[in-house]
């Protein structure tokens, strides 16, 4: 009985889904299908990396030197050797590629999303905040926000990263080197968010219903977070997008200097910096592979973001 | 024979899964030097009819039937090279709100030499020339030096005027001017609209009028059309139309306007609003808000038809007015 | 107009203080200067004298003070690895950096405007549609990515460019050396380059290509039509310098950005440049190198986005900078 009642509610969201501008858009737009399609993929075995790897990419004691730069199963170079266990061959410690990636995605897509969270909390939090209280606190944070947003984050990251690393030493620098990466990402965009966030606090404050829920005695907080919050919900939808994006590219760009991920616990950053050496004898794999992986995520996540960008925003939309 | 002769204009607007009519079946005439008022509420299609004489319908509008003849051509069959030699010299336009229709990092000399040179071999010291005389038409002080100036260095109705010397740049002999003062302060707005009628009057120019306001066509202009929701329900001369209105809706139009309120009195609005341009009802477009209205405006579309001193789109216009010979039926 | 200067250059003095505090307090924090002094062999009696003779027991403020100063004179310590004044080793890198820079700006300023300019006006053309393709997929790749990926088709696998480093630039003044005298020198810096321009490259035709679409849709352009002006006015004098204007502003702040990204590239291509450099000062803990780079870049960023801001207060006739100032 629950069963049935329960699919039919479930039918009628995909109605409504379908009759949604979003979901016509979506589903008459194949671009937007496909990086779903693919974005749900990747996510899917990222989620479930441990159960769908043949090796423990962490384990050392899965990983024979002997086995080294075996390429993948399909290319039969004239002095590359292969092996039916190496789908997409090994990496120069004979780590099998095949799990390392899977592991590496699992990883580069954690620190974007949890970054990007964070952006986010930041972000909405002194938005709101700004917008609400107005005055000089108002034009304090705003001024503090361009000058955030002047400085290149990678630019903040790459010197934070360096100056932690040569502070803590690099054993602990890599035991920790997640939550550095979350936390010099994640703090460093907020102004995003918080524009954005301001904004909309300050054309909603004028309205009257906001009047209403001060005369009814509602909280400040309570005010913000169930009634003005709801109105930035699509543009905050539409940047979280392309900071995933971001968030992923910087934490490649920075594991490929040596400032994210170690190589004994690779993103995939790090996976293609630890094969950029071999490209030169000929393993274009170990660099090439991960890289592919990256650009794909990147690259559905981005369509998927100004797919979501053209829907969404009313001022594209004449266009 | 009239200047401009627009016959069965229908417009109409590609949306996702549908088309929408925003225009229908617009017709009317305009004689050399004649000006004519469009009114109506917004969303009437006042403005399109401004914009699709000139070919200037954004997308997704375009033209879908009717024609547009001016002095002998037909423009709705012009390439765009022949329309540019219409546009701005034949024809020329005046945008609603002078606030956005300058361009803020051109200077107004840059803005009028352009196009006299776009239409006449002049050099740019003669434009310039030409363009301090028409300034000074307008009753712009110190013209020679508003040339160098920027859009925003100019006051609101200063900008509406130097618009409206652009407008009269080439000796056009029709103006279609959409809602000209709406955007400016009430003060300025009387001025603007006196500058107008005096330009036109002197130099013989034919003048669209687009406005909402009853008071300023009446001032303005020697005939009117009455548009709703895409077509037109009621046109004659606007003393006629002024004095006795025909048409429900001109009747509401005119009963709304403050001076016909006595103080303290309500102001009597049309209840409802205009329906949204996809959702047009069958029959009359005006029957869900006409207290005249019997079951017959629901399923017929009223045609224009003579009716006291216009043409007018009511079916029930006789019973209305008391003009018929048999015996009215309330019911 | 005075006023405005001013301000900004109060604004900028203000972000140049902060990066030096935070540069102070690494400098603080990293590193024994002792150590490097006199090593590890000295008594805690002889450590604690020379603490005090080199000033490192007094409070914060009077050692940041003491910092300031000295580095307002150029003095920004000395490299512990190449044992010569910090901000020598900096400046000698720099001119290969800027070359680096200069060749990617280059390139982006020459492909994005006209390919931003035409998706606009031509958003349903095939090729407009290819740039738009090829622009998401290029912002999708890491720079250092598309660095590696054009080593290996173009030294690698073809053999038409070299691999890495500067080849011999020709020496033009002072120290400064240039890749742009010959053809040699180009074939070394044009793979860099483009390494470098490929994330920008695509922002800027989409930055460019938004811009110009709201601007043609704008009431202007209309109006400009309903004067019969030609199209191609239209485009390029009323759209085009309303698109331009918001660009610029980006722009500067790119131009801070494509500092953070020449790291990267110059890592990939071992570019002797200050990029390359400041990875190598990390890796060895040389600290007055570190802190000295990030004084001159963040002086980078602060004097850009100055510049920036000036020239855009100039071009745009909108914005009144004598009135800015109040």
């Amino acid at each position: 009985m629950s069963n049935v009642e329960s699919n039919l509610h479930s039918q009628t969201r995909w109605q409504k889904f379908r009759a949604s501008n979003l979901g016509y858009s979506f589903l008459s737009n194949k671009v937007a299908m496909i990086s779903m399609a693919v974005f749900v993929a990747i996510v899917v075995m990222a989620v479930f990396a441990p159960l769908i790897a043949p090796f423990d990419p962490y384990d050392p004691r899965q990983q024979d030197i002997m086995n080294s730069e075996m390429a993948p199963i399909w290319w039969a170079g004239p002095r590359d050797f292969t092996d039916p266990q190496f789908i997409l061959g090994t990496d120069a410690q004979g780590r099998d590629l095949w799990s390392a990636i899977l592991y590496g995605t699992r990883l580069s897509l954690m620190i974007g999303v949890c970054a990007v969270a964070l952006q986010a909390f930041l972000g909405i939090s002194i938005g709101l905040i700004s917008g609400y209280v107005g005055g000089r606190t108002d034009s304090l944070l705003m001024r503090l926000a361009d000058i955030q947003l002047s400085f290149s984050t990678l630019m903040v990251a790459i010197i934070f990263l360096a100056v932690t690393q040569a502070l803590f030493g690099s054993e602990v620098f890599n035991r920790y080197a997640i939550f550095f990466l979350i936390a010099v990402i994640g703090v460093s965009e907020w102004p995003q968010y918080a524009r954005t966030v301001r904004a909309t606090v300050l054309a909603e404050k004028k309205k009257e219903y906001v009047d209403a829920a001060q005369v009814l005695g509602f909280g400040p907080i309570r005010i913000m977070v169930r009634h003005i919050l709801p109105n930035s919900v699509s543009p905050i939808f539409v940047i979280s997008t392309v900071q995933v994006a971001n968030a992923i590219i910087s934490e490649a760009s920075l594991s490929f200097l040596g400032l994210g991920m170690p190589v004994s616990q690779p993103s995939l950053g790090s996976l293609i910096s630890g094969g950029f050496e071999f490209i030169f004898s000929g393993s274009w794999w170990i660099t090439t592979i991960p890289g592919v992986v990256l650009v794909v995520l990147v690259l559905v996540i981005n369509l998927l973001g100004d797919w979501l960008r053209d829907v969404l925003n009313p001022k594209l939309y004449k266009g | 024979m009239s200047l401009l002769s627009v016959q069965g204009l229908t417009v109409k607007f590609a949306m996702r899964n549908n088309t929408v009519t925003a225009l229908n079946d617009i017709s009317f005439d305009i004689g050399q030097g004649e000006r004519v008022g469009i009114v109506g509420e917004s969303g009437a299609g006042k403005s399109i009819t401004g914009f699709s004489i000139l070919n200037l319908l954004s997308r997704p509008g375009y033209i879908a039937g009717g024609s547009i003849m001016f002095d002998g051509q037909d423009l709705t069959k012009l390439s765009d090279k022949q329309f540019r030699t219409i546009r701005g010299n034949r024809i020329a336009m005046i945008f609603q709100d002078p606030m956005v229709t300058l361009n803020p990092v051109l200077t107004i000399g840059q803005q009028m030499v352009e196009q006299l040179q776009a239409h006449r071999r002049v050099s740019r010291k003669d434009a310039e020339i030409i363009a301090v005389a028409k300034l000074r038409e307008v009753y712009i002080p110190a013209p020679e030096e508003r040339l160098k100036q920027y859009p925003h260095e100019l006051s609101g109705g200063m900008r509406q005027r130097i618009v409206i010397a652009i407008a009269l740049l080439l000796d056009p002999q029709l103006i279609i001017a959409d809602e000209p003062t709406t955007a400016l302060d009430v003060t300025i707005q009387a001025d603007i609209m006196e500058l107008l009628l005096e330009l036109c009057e002197s130099n013989n120019v034919s003048l669209i009028l687009i406005t909402h306001d009853l008071g300023v066509v009446s001032q303005m202009t020697q005939r009117m059309l009455v548009m709703y929701a895409g077509r037109i329900i009621e046109t004659g001369g606007t003393r006629e139309i002024i004095n006795d209105p025909q048409h429900p809706y001109t009747q509401g139009l005119i009963n709304a306007l403050p001076q016909q309120t006595l103080p303290g009195e309500k102001l009597r609005q049309i209840p409802g609003n205009m329906p949204a341009l996809s959702a047009i009802p069958p029959g009359c477009p005006f029957h869900p808000r006409c207290g005249y209205a019997v079951p017959t405006c629901r399923t017929v579309r009223p045609e224009l038809r003579r009716h006291g001193g216009s043409d007018v789109a009511c079916i029930e216009v006789e019973r209305l007015h008391g003009t018929t010979p048999h015996k009215v039926d309330y019911a | 107009m005075f006023a405005y200067l001013v301000k900004r250059l109060f604004q900028a003095a203000a972000v140049m203080f902060a990066i030096s505090i935070v540069a102070f307090a690494i400098q603080d924090n990293l590193g024994d200067p002792l150590r490097e002094l006199v090593g590890q062999s000295v008594s805690e009696e002889v450590r604690q004298q020379l603490r005090d003779e080199l000033g490192l027991n007094d409070s914060f403020i009077e050692q940041y003070l003491r910092f300031a100063g000295r580095a307002i004179q150029g003095d920004l310590g000395t490299s512990y690895f190449f044992k010569e004044p910090a901000l020598d080793v900096i400046l000698r890198k720099l001119p290969a950096t800027l070359e680096l820079v200069f060749g990617a700006t280059v390139i982006i300023i020459g492909l994005s405007i006209p390919l931003g300019v035409y998706t606009a006006i031509k958003p349903n053309s095939i090729f407009s549609k290819v740039v738009m393709g090829v622009s998401i997929i290029g912002i999708s790749i890491p720079v250092f990515l598309t660095a590696i990926l054009l080593i290996f088709f173009f030294a690698v696998e073809l053999r038409w460019l070299p691999s890495f480093g500067r080849g011999d630039p020709v020496h033009v003044f002072g120290y400064w050396e240039t890749n742009f005298a010959n053809w040699a020198g180009l074939r070394q810096i044009l793979l860099p380059s483009i390494a470098l321009s490929s994330i920008m490259l695509p922002l800027f035709i989409r930055l460019i290509r938004a811009e110009m679409l709201e601007t043609l849709d704008s009431e202007y352009v209309k109006y400009a039509y309903a004067k019969g002006l030609q199209t191609r006015r239209i485009w390029f004098v009323h759209a085009l310098k309303n698109t331009l204007l918001p660009v610029i502003t980006v722009g500067g702040v790119q131009i801070g950005t494509m500092v953070a990204y020449t790291i990267l590239t110059e890592t990939v291509f071992q570019w002797p440049g200050m990029g390359f450099m400041f990875l190598e000062a990390v890796n060895r803990v040389d600290t007055p190198l570190i802190v000295a780079y990030l004084i001159v870049v963040g002086f980078i960023f602060v004097l850009t986005n100055t510049v920036v801001d000036l020239i855009y207060g100039l071009v745009n006739p909108t914005v009144n900078l004598s009135r800015m100032g109040a």
